[in-house]
């Protein structure tokens, strides 16, 4: 999933092989990750797809099953990722993970901090943002978690970039050989005012903090442990929104066409000045937003380690 | 690794300010935001002085100053951690009491305050500091205490504001810089907003070796956040028609000469160009002229900027060439060209307000990698959306989206919790997906 030196470069990786992480695509809300491998196969409602037709074919490909139905293998990245990893606890997805990321200022080179670990969908993007030269150190209390997390960070290809490590954060706080070292801290744990004091001790001056909590209570309890040793103290929430795309074919065309994103026709339309008045078809592209959309999943606090001397 | 080492350092150096860097300058928390860059003759202007801004050189980002009242009159010097705790906000103990006092008795007539600014001149001339003046100012208040607990803040917090100003010495990276320009000049980065382009990066995977093709007309401000976020590999700043577009913004972010040696240059056409072919010199012959008059056009950039950036204090040539300030955007060359046209882009992200959408993504789709994702910024709805159904007729791309960020901040403190009043309605919109083979071609 990364580059990590020059010679191994991102377009250079063109097509399939045998061992590849690809991600089977066959809506854009059905998706999964599999492993290509020699004579396994893939199953879904479409039919049925051997994994030897995959090997050797460009990422990006139409492939086809048994019974003609199709799915599109497409090449991992974070955001990808993030939508087919297993669900071991509630994750974040990218609108808070990209602004996550943003503010806590993050660079390749950077030493960055975490806990929970939880699912690792976070963890994936922060390796992104950090790798060649830096490192995440990631912390989860749960073992099993943990493992899986390190299984998962095996088969994306990003596990020399990130060290698991299995420890009770609230209770005992980051290690004390990063002392110093970290330019950023995440925290997505129950109780992070706990851990204010030893996140800061990990942080360099000016270096950044990021805590992810459901609740506006844990808010404010983090922003009170955080006024003594931190500043730029600054709280937001981030949604998306998505819209929906459709084509309204100009309703004197009724029995026209074929195409399944028509719309019955329900009122004249006026069709405006610049379009083409040559053109017999005329249509028009309307975007709405989308009728759902997720309300709220936490609160992101930031903060910058004030500077001592 | 050599190479790891030299990265190492650069993050770590970064930390600390340099003569020549580029700053920004945060007043009074947040009300007033300058870049600059700090030379020998750079000034900042506070009320009606100007500030030599020599004191900043040398120290860490996030050091704060204020301003001091001395003998040979007035300068910024650091305020170390010891002095800024008296601020009321650092109590960390702060107990919830029942307030008992309200404003029902307060009446605005402008009379409260016993002392005249000539006797505050009088304290200056006298050698008080700026918090023995706040304290002068509450204690000559008739008001004062019987004003609640949060309102005593607020005066004094405004009190500050004027008497001691306060100049926090921000780092410019690609999050200060979108919000300073998103608040500032929001139509010179096309009202993109700092969530807006943190999700430009993140769906476009931005990441370290990569080759980015982006289309940059908001000055500069994409191509180096997608540099800043990569560290190495290449940004292609590519322009689609005879010349390139503004890049200023780069300066600000203080890349050293690796970097900027990524952020190259190069027009449609010496993309598409075939070998030996006779519309390939005058597409080299274009983009020349181009690039050299491009280079005057920067440094009357340079020049006539502070008109409409009447806050930047920029260096003079002589300044310019001493501080030797790293330039990024050269003309790609031809080896790289010849990579891109072999192996494609890894990703695209364009931000062309100017220009028509879905005919410029039908142009650049050819020359992104197998399963490039994309990302395509615009303030309006409509062109996203004819793009995105434009893509999914011709079967181009899947996964297509457009997205509209929504930003909320908060105002958290004790008893005090809300969401701010002011509010950021609109940051601009996203079409992002990811490209697919053309099944006639595979």
């Amino acid at each position: 999933m990364l580059a990590l030196d020059p010679s191994k470069k991102l377009s250079f990786n063109k097509t399939i092989a045998d061992g590849d992480l690809v991600i089977v695509y066959e809506r854009h809300d059905t998706m999964k990750a599999v492993n290509v491998s020699e004579g396994s196969v893939f199953q879904n409602r479409f039919g049925v797809f051997k994994h030897s037709d995959w090997v050797g074919r460009p990422f990006g490909s139409k492939v086809y099953s048994n019974k003609s139905g199709y799915v599109y293998l497409l090449a991992p990245s974070p955001e990808l990722w993030t939508l087919v990893l297993s669900h071991r606890t509630q994750i974040l997805y990218i609108t808070d993970i990209s602004f996550v990321i943003m503010y806590l200022e993050i660079v390749p080179g950077c030493l960055v901090l975490e806990s929970g670990t939880g699912s690792g969908s976070l963890t994936t993007s922060l390796a992104r943002a950090v790798a060649p030269t830096g490192h995440v150190y990631t912390f989860d209390f749960h073992e099993q978690r943990a493992a899986s997390a390190r299984e998962d960070f095996e088969r994306t290809g990003v596990s020399s970039v990130v060290t698991v490590g299995v420890r009770d954060i609230q209770g005992k706080g980051f290690p004390d050989e990063l002392c110093g070292m970290a330019d950023a801290v995440f925290l997505d744990l129950p109780q992070p005012w706990l851990v204010i004091v030893s996140a800061a001790k990990m942080l360099k001056p000016d270096a950044t903090l990021c805590s992810f909590s459901p609740c506006i209570e844990q808010v404010q309890r983090s922003c009170e442990a955080l006024r003594m040793n931190f500043t730029d103290i600054r709280t937001f929430d981030v949604l998306l929104r998505a819209y929906e795309v459709r084509e309204v074919k100009n309703d004197s065309m009724q029995g026209h066409g074929g195409s399944p994103s028509q719309q019955p026709p329900c009122k004249r339309r006026q069709t405006s000045e610049g379009s083409n008045k040559q053109e017999s078809i005329s249509s028009t592209i309307m975007a709405r937003p989308s009728a759902e959309a997720k309300g709220h999943t936490g609160y992101l606090t930031f903060a910058r380690l004030k500077c001592s001397e | 690794m050599s190479g790891n080492q030299s990265n190492v350092d650069s993050v770590q150096s970064r930390r600390v300010t340099w003569e020549g860097c580029s700053v920004l300058l945060d007043i009074n928390d947040g009300d007033r935001l300058v870049f600059s860059r700090l030379t020998e003759n750079s000034t900042l202007k506070i009320g009606k002085k100007n500030y030599s801004l020599r004191p900043l050189i040398g120290c860490p980002f996030g050091s704060l100053f204020q301003v001091e009242y001395g003998a040979e009159g007035s300068k910024l010097s650091r305020l170390l951690r010891s002095a800024e705790v008296s601020n009321i906000e650092d109590n960390g103990d702060y107990q919830p009491v029942e307030e008992h006092r309200d404003n029902r008795e307060l009446v605005d007539n402008n009379k409260a305050q016993s002392l005249s600014g000539e006797d505050i001149e009088e304290l200056r001339r006298q050698g008080a500091t700026g918090d023995e003046i706040i304290e002068a100012l509450i204690a000559n208040s008739a008001t004062f205490e019987k004003k609640t607990a949060f309102s005593q803040e607020k005066y004094r917090l405004k009190k500050q504001k004027k008497y001691a100003p306060r100049v926090l010495l921000r780092r410019p990276v690609a999050r200060s810089i979108c919000e300073t320009y998103f608040t500032k000049y929001p139509a010179r980065i096309g009202f993109m907003r700092v969530d807006t382009l943190s999700l430009l990066l993140s769906m476009a995977n931005v990441a370290a070796n990569s080759d980015i093709l982006v289309v940059d007309m908001v000055g500069g401000l994409l191509t180096g956040a997608v540099a800043e976020r990569m560290g190495s590999g290449y940004v292609c700043n590519m322009y689609l028609e005879s010349s390139p577009y503004p890049m200023d913004i780069v300066r600000m972010f203080n890349f050293g000469d690796e970097i900027c040696k990524r952020i190259v240059r190069t027009s449609l056409s010496d993309l598409c160009s075939v070998q030996n072919d006779p519309s390939e010199q005058m597409g080299h012959d274009v983009s020349a002229t181009a690039n050299s008059s491009n280079e005057q056009m920067c440094s009357h950039e340079t020049l006539t900027e502070p008109s409409g950036m009447e806050e930047i204090a920029l260096p003079s040539e002589n300044e310019v060439s001493k501080c030797k300030i790293p330039k990024a955007g050269d003309k790609a060359s031809q080896e790289t060209i010849d990579l891109w046209k072999a192996n494609g882009f890894s990703s695209l992200i364009v931000a062309a307000p100017e220009l028509d959408t879905w005919n410029t993504v039908k142009d650049l789709m050819p020359h992104l990698s197998h399963s490039a994702p994309f990302a395509i910024y615009h303030q309006y709805l409509q062109p996203l959306a004819t793009c995105m159904h434009r893509l999914q007729s011709e079967k181009m791309a899947v996964g297509l989206q457009i997205s509209e960020p929504w930003l909320r901040e908060y105002q958290v403190l004790p008893s005090r919790t809300h969401p701010c009043m002011q509010m950021s309605a609109f940051g601009g919109y996203i079409l992002s997906g990811v490209k697919i083979c053309n099944p006639e071609s595979a």
